[in-house]
């Protein structure tokens, strides 16, 4: 039995108002999912396949791509038992960036999701933590959104200075 | 948006009574600048003694925004940032990010490339185990076995660099093949490396495997249980020494890796002992790799035969003066707006690399530069777990477990 067709039916099986459709590339399938029942789906997906392992979690920035919302959290899924991965993708509307946290699920979503939410302003609902992980916490900005400018705003210049 | 968090003392005494000094609690600051990190790796300790209580790790100051970098870089220029990630082994990253590449585009590299791809990427994670296993002895006291690595570390480093021309920077893998092919006394050089290499492991593990003070410092310390490997997306050496035989290089395997014969390995304990175990067991299956692969080394071309992916060589036939096919494929392929340029999709690709899985998630738009560039560092995930892993443990055992992780900073923050 296929793997990712098997997680695929399961997710449409379980949960058909969540599902928004699915892609293939190379060989390698995703489902788009609503934002509302991830931890749900994410749960049945780790239980019932089972996937052991939350191998990455990201997110990619749709500015103006014409995707049905601006951004994308990506889910790697791996399962042990039957050698394969899926991708789950929850999209999320520029208004209300926000999404339920994974963290329940697996533990290295904790700071997948950290990661995300320092370099996209994604908010994780429920996240033990949520603070930035990588930049300083006074960082003002969002640096892998894409209309952010490559070189920055000048943090660089801002950053305060400690003098003895 | 950005919360401002009081920032904590290094050195905090939470509670203090009259004739305590201090001691029955304290918070102390461990990094980043502290050689045993081994990197700017900052760790906020709480002890109770000598007993770690909690534990909060704080990452970020190598932080370079290779992701953001990479959007604004065509493929084979992302080639070169891949080297800058884990610097142990920087041939790792660029195999790995090429093969992504080519899997999103659906190109199979030529069978000399591949068993090339293979023999530097073994001989990379030589140089990455042996040097951990080094650093290792040396942050529990046996600083002879650091050195001893150190040579045979800058062995495999006068091999990289004949091959790439550098020993850091190695940019050595193209879109579809390699910068160049391998130098004539390639085989003979990694063959005496071969020699050489193995006398040095053997003399290792005689200095360590019956040694007390290295056993009653790692057998038990910095235990990592299996499921929590799991739930913390652990993988490599860490996740093989909780006895789970997860390597990719077996599972899926890429560039011919199933045409060899080795053996995945497997501890049990999850202890840094077992870490240890795992790595001199894997040295010894990476010669092995290396000794078939450079046996059978097939000739042939190093490129595949795409002129829109891998510029033909100058030659007689189309020389960029003489030849108006070269001079055509010169011009598509580094003219701005040409160049390689995958279909849009998105790709998920990983390789076995010495610390565990590294991960690249490319997101094509179709255009010469990749549209999303994830790069899934194996320390990243493989660091969250330390915490509760030092938790109730000796504070000098946070060195000696931390060395067992094989952090590599460049790659954690990215």
């Amino acid at each position: 039995m296929d793997l990712q067709q098997s997680a695929y039916d399961l997710v449409r099986a379980r949960f058909p108002d969540q599902v928004l459709g699915e892609g293939i590339h190379a060989g390698q399938r995703w489902v788009d999912v609503r934002r509302e029942r991830i931890v749900e789906i994410l749960t049945a997906l780790r239980d019932e396949i089972p996937f052991e392992l939350l191998m990455d979690l990201t997110a990619v920035d749709w500015l103006d791509q014409g995707r049905p919302e601006r951004f994308s959290v990506v889910y790697q899924l791996y399962s042990l038992t039957h050698n394969d991965y899926y991708r789950v993708k929850a999209w999320l509307p520029e208004a209300d960036p926000s999404i339920a946290t994974a963290s329940g699920i697996w533990q290295s979503a904790n700071w997948g999701e950290r990661e995300v939410y320092d370099m996209y302003g994604l908010t994780f609902d429920g996240h033990p933590d949520l603070k930035r992980i990588l930049l300083p916490d006074s960082y003002p900005g969002f640096p892998l959104r894409k209309d952010y400018p490559l070189t920055g705003h000048g943090e660089r210049y801002d950053f305060p200075k400690h003098t003895r | 948006m950005a919360v401002q968090r009081p920032m904590r003392l290094p050195m905090e005494i939470e509670e203090q009574e009259e004739g305590d000094l201090g001691s029955k609690r304290m918070v102390v600051n461990f990094g980043p600048q502290h050689p045993a990190t081994h990197g700017t790796l900052r760790t906020i300790i709480e002890i109770e003694g000598e007993i770690v209580t909690n534990m909060e790790l704080e990452i970020g100051y190598l932080h370079t925004g290779f992701e953001k970098l990479g959007e604004f870089r065509t493929y084979n220029q992302t080639v070169t940032i891949t080297d800058r990630m884990n610097y142990l082994s920087p041939l790792c990253n660029n195999v790995g990010f090429s093969c992504a590449v080519e899997k999103m585009m659906g190109i199979e590299v030529t069978p000399r490339c591949a068993a090339i791809r293979v023999i530097l990427y073994e001989l990379s994670r030589i140089a990455d185990h042996i040097l951990c296993v080094g650093l290792q002895a040396m942050d529990l006291g046996a600083f002879s076995i650091m050195l001893w690595s150190f040579i045979e570390r800058e062995r495999l480093y006068d091999i990289f660099e004949d091959v790439t021309g550098a020993r850091l920077t190695t940019s050595y893998t193209r879109i579809g093949g390699l910068f160049r092919d391998v130098p004539d006394d390639f085989a003979d050089k990694v063959r005496a490396f071969l020699v050489t290499g193995r006398k040095t492991l053997r003399e290792m593990e005689g200095m360590l495997n019956g040694n007390k003070i290295f056993r009653d410092r790692t057998i038990g310390v910095n235990v990592l249980r299996r499921e929590d490997a799991l739930s913390y997306g652990v993988t490599g050496p860490l996740l093989r020494a909780c006895g789970v035989p997860y390597d990719i290089r077996r599972a899926r395997p890429y560039l011919g890796y199933d045409q060899y014969d080795w053996d995945v390995i497997t501890e049990e304990g999850g202890d840094v002992w077992a870490r240890y175990r795992v790595r001199v067991r894997e040295l010894e299956q990476s010669f092995r790799i290396v000794e078939q692969a450079i046996d059978r080394l097939p000739d042939g071309p190093i490129n595949v035969d795409l002129p829109e992916v891998v510029v033909p060589l100058k030659d007689a036939h189309n020389a960029p003066e003489g030849g108006m096919e070269g001079l055509i494929y010169h011009f598509k392929n580094y003219m701005f707006g040409h160049g390689v340029r995958p279909d849009p999709g998105e790709v998920y690709f990983a390789t076995e690399a010495p610390n565990g899985e590294l991960g690249y998630y490319l997101v094509s738009d179709g255009t010469q530069k990749a549209y999303r560039w994830r790069v899934r560092g194996a320390s990243f995930y493989n660091y969250q777990p330390f915490a509760i892993m030092c938790r109730g443990g000796s504070v000098s055992d946070v060195v000696s477990g931390l060395s067992s992780l094989n952090i590599i900073a460049g790659e954690l923050d990215r």
